[in-house]
C-alpha cells in the first residue's frame, strides 16, 4: 500500500491497489481466521465425548457425578483399568472371542468379496448383469428381514450358542463389499489384464499379482469398515451368545449396565477406552487409505 | 448347454473364462442362497404363521399382516423411526456439509481437524452408546455443563419422553463423518474455473454455492442421503443400549420393536412380517428417491 503513491495510482488506474481490507491476500487471510473461529470449537465439541470418557474411566466411583465435572481426575485412578477389566467380569475371554470372531470375518470378507468382485469386474460371462443385480439388491436389504430365518437356520443346525452363527456368513461375500471392490476394479486398465493373458498368467495370478497390489485403498477400506463393523456388532451376539465364556466384548460391556447399576460407570468407561484402543489405531494406521477408498465408493 | 438359447457359440477361452466367473463368484453365490435367499423365502413363508419357534405352526394367511393395521405400537415404532430417520439424515447432511466446507478452505492442520470430524463414524456400537449416556446425563452430563454456559439448562435427553429421540438425532449428526468425507472429496472435485466463471457473471457467494457447488456435488450428495436413510431406518445398537426404546415408548424404533417380537415374545410370525414390511418401506424409499434424484442430482 505505502510504495504506491496516491497520485500515480490516479494516472494510472490499471495499478491502483485496493484498500486492504478488499484486497484478495487480505481476504484470504480473514477468511481463513473466520473458519478457524467457527472450526476450533466445533473441533473441540466433537472431540469432548472422548476427553469425557477418559476422564471418567479415571475416576473414582464418588467424583462421577460431581457438579461441576472435572475434566482432570484427583487421584487419576490407574487401576481402574485392570480392575473394571478383569476383576469382576472376566474380559479377557471376551477380547479372546471378539479377536476371533472379527480376525476371521476380515479374513473371510476380504477372500470371498475381492473374488466376487473381480468376476463382476473384470470376467465376461453370460447371467453375470442379473447376478449383479442381485448384488445390489441385497445392498438395501435390511438385515432384520432375514434375522428370524437365520436364526432358525443355525438353531436347525446345532450352532445356536456356538460362534459358528458369526463367523459362518463372513466367507460367504458381503454385498456391499463386493459392489465397493468391484467399482474399484473397474477403474483399472482393462489391458493389464489383455497383456497377462498373452504371458500365460491365469485369472488368479492376475488378481494376486495385477489387481490386488493396485488396489490397496479400497481392500483397506473394506478390512476396516469390516472390522469396526464386526469388532462392534451387537445385535448378532446378543441373539446366538448365552454362555458367558463365549460373549465378546460389547455383550461384555452391556454387563456392567445390569450387574452393577450406576456404580460401574468408571468400569464401563475403562473397558470402553480399551475397547476403541485397537479400532482408532487402525483407523490412523491406515487412515490415508481409507479415506481415499471411501472418496472412490461416493464420488465414482 | 446354454449356448443353444443364445444361439452363440463361445469361444474355448470364453469359455474358461466363463467357468471362471462362476467358479470365483461360488462363494457368494452359495452364501446368497443359503443365507439370505433362503431365508427370505422362509421369511415370508413364516410371515404367514404363528410360528412361536417352537412345535405347532399353523398357517394364519394375512392375520400378521392385518394385527400390523390395529398395532398401535407398530404405529408408533414407524412414527418414531421415521422422526429419527428424516431428522438425522436432514441435519447430519446439512452439519456435514458445513463442516466439508471449512474443511476445504485451504487452512493449516487440516488433516488433523478432518480426522477429528471423522473420528466418530469409526467409533461406533456399545461403547460409544455408554459413553453417550454419560455425556447426555441430565444432572452431570458433558451436554448440559457446556450448554450451561450458554445459559441454556439443558432438558432431561435420554431420561425424557420429549427429549430422548433428539438425543439420538444429535449422536447421529456427530457420528455422520463418513458422509463428511464423501462430501469433502466432492467439494474438491468441483473445477476452481467454474468458481472464476461466475466472479466473472458477477456472482456472489451464495449464488456461486446454489448454483455451481450443489449441482457439481449433488452426485455425493445424493448418495450420502440414499445410504444415510437406509442406515436410519434400521438402528438398533444405540437405543438397546441406551433408552430400550424408553421413556415411555418414546424411543421404540423399528427394529427394537422387530427383535422384541421375535427375541422376547417369540413371535416369530409376527416378527418376520415387521422384517418384510421394513424392506418393502427401505425399498420404496430408496425408489422414491432414485425418481425425485433425477430432478436434481446432475451427472457428468
Amino acid at each position: 500500500m505505502s510504495d504506491v503513491s496516491i497520485k500515480e495510482s490516479r494516472s494510472n488506474p490499471v495499478r491502483t491497489e485496493a484498500p486492504w481490507y478488499k484486497r484478495k491476500s487480505s481476504l484470504r487471510i480473514l477468511g481463513m481466521i473466520i473458519t478457524f473461529i467457527i472450526i476450533i470449537p466445533l473441533a473441540l465439541i466433537y472431540l469432548a465425548p472422548y476427553i469425557g470418557m477418559l476422564s471418567t474411566a479415571l475416576k473414582q466411583p464418588k467424583q462421577i457425578f460431581q457438579y461441576p465435572p472435572k475434566i482432570i481426575p484427583d487421584p487419576v485412578m490407574w487401576s481402574n483399568f485392570p480392575e473394571g477389566w478383569s476383576k469382576y467380569v472376566p474380559f479377557n475371554t471376551y477380547l479372546f472371542n471378539s479377536l476371533k470372531i472379527t480376525l476371521n470375518n476380515v479374513i473371510g470378507n476380504l477372500v470371498s468379496c475381492t473374488l466376487a468382485a473381480f468376476a463382476f469386474a473384470r470376467l465376461k460371462a453370460r447371467g453375470k448383469n442379473i447376478l449383479f443385480a442381485l448384488v445390489l439388491g441385497t445392498m438395501i436389504l435390511p438385515n432384520e428381514v432375514i434375522l428370524v430365518p437365520q436364526f432358525l437356520l443355525f438353531t436347525k443346525l446345532g450352532m445356536n450358542n456356538t460362534h459358528w452363527p458369526l463367523m459362518l456368513p463372513a466367507w460367504f461375500g458381503y454385498p456391499f463389499f463386493i459392489f465397493l471392490l468391484r467399482q474399484f476394479f473397474m477403474t483399472l486398465p482393462k489391458e493389464l489384464d489383455e497383456a497377462a493373458l498373452i504371458d500365460g498368467a491365469n485369472w488368479l495370478q492376475i488378481l494376486w499379482n495385477i489387481v490386488l497390489p493396485l488396489s490397496k485403498p479400497a481392500l483397506a477400506t473394506v478390512a476396516i469398515f469390516s472390522f469396526v463393523g464386526n469388532w462392534n456388532n451387537y445385535l448378532g451376539p446378543l441373539i446366538y451368545l448365552r454362555d458367558d465364556k463365549l460373549l465378546t466384548l460389547p455383550l461384555g460391556l452391556t454387563q456392567f449396565q445390569g450387574q452393577f447399576g450406576q456404580v460401574a460407570y468408571h468400569f464401563m468407561m475403562s473397558n470402553a477406552v480399551l475397547m476403541l484402543l485397537p479400532v482408532l489405531l487402525i483407523f490412523f494406521l491406515a487412515q490415508r487409505l481409507f479415506i481415499e477408498g471411501i472418496t472412490l465408493t461416493g464420488t465414482k | 448347454m446354454l449356448q443353444r438359447f443364445t444361439g452363440k457359440k463361445l469361444s474355448k477361452r470364453e469359455k474358461q473364462e466363463e467357468r471362471v466367473f462362476y467358479l470365483f463368484i461360488s462363494l457368494w453365490l452359495i452364501g446368497f442362497l443359503a443365507f439370505t435367499g433362503g431365508p427370505m423365502i422362509a421369511s415370508l413363508f413364516i410371515s404367514f404363521t404363528n410360528w412361536t419357534g417352537v412345535k405347532s405352526i399353523s398357517f394364519i394367511g394375512m392375520d400378521n399382516y392385518q394385527t400390523m393395521i390395529t398395532d398401535k405400537l407398530f404405529w408408533i415404532t414407524l412414527k418414531n423411526t421415521a422422526y429419527y430417520a428424516f431428522a438425522s439424515v436432514f441435519f447430519g447432511t446439512v452439519v456435514a456439509l458445513i463442516i466439508a466446507i471449512l474443511l476445504n478452505q485451504n487452512i493449516p492442520g487440516r488433516n488433523i481437524l478432518r480426522t477429528i470430524f471423522f473420528m466418530p463414524s469409526v467409533t461406533q456400537g456399545v461403547a460409544i452408546a455408554i459413553m453417550w449416556l454419560w455425556v447426555l446425563n441430565p444432572q452431570v452430563g458433558l451436554l448440559n455443563y457446556g450448554l450451561s454456559f450458554l445459559g441454556i439448562k439443558g432438558p432431561g435427553w435420554v431420561t425424557s419422553q420429549t427429549w430422548a429421540m433428539p438425543a439420538l438425532v444429535v449422536m447421529a449428526i456427530w457420528q455422520n463423518g463418513q458422509a463428511m468425507i464423501i462430501l469433502l472429496a466432492a467439494l474438491q472435485g468441483v473445477p476452481r474455473m467454474f468458481y472464476e466463471a461466475a466472479s466473472l457473471d458477477g456472482a456472489g457467494q451464495w449464488a456461486k454455492f446454489r448454483n455451481v457447488t450443489i449441482p457439481m456435488i449433488s452426485p455425493a450428495l445424493f448418495f450420502v442421503i440414499v445410504i444415510g436413510v437406509v442406515g436410519s431406518f434400521q438402528i438398533f445398537t444405540t437405543v438397546a443400549v441406551m433408552t430400550r426404546g424408553g421413556p415411555g415408548s418414546s424411543t421404540m424404533v423399528y427394529v427394537y420393536y422387530l427383535y422384541q417380537n421375535a427375541f422376547s415374545y417369540f413371535k416369530m410370525g409376527y416378527a418376520s412380517a415387521l422384517g418384510w414390511i421394513l424392506f418393502i418401506i427401505i425399498a420404496a424409499l430408496t425408489w422414491v428417491q432414485f425418481a425425485a434424484g433425477r430432478r436434481w442430482v446432475h451427472y457428468e
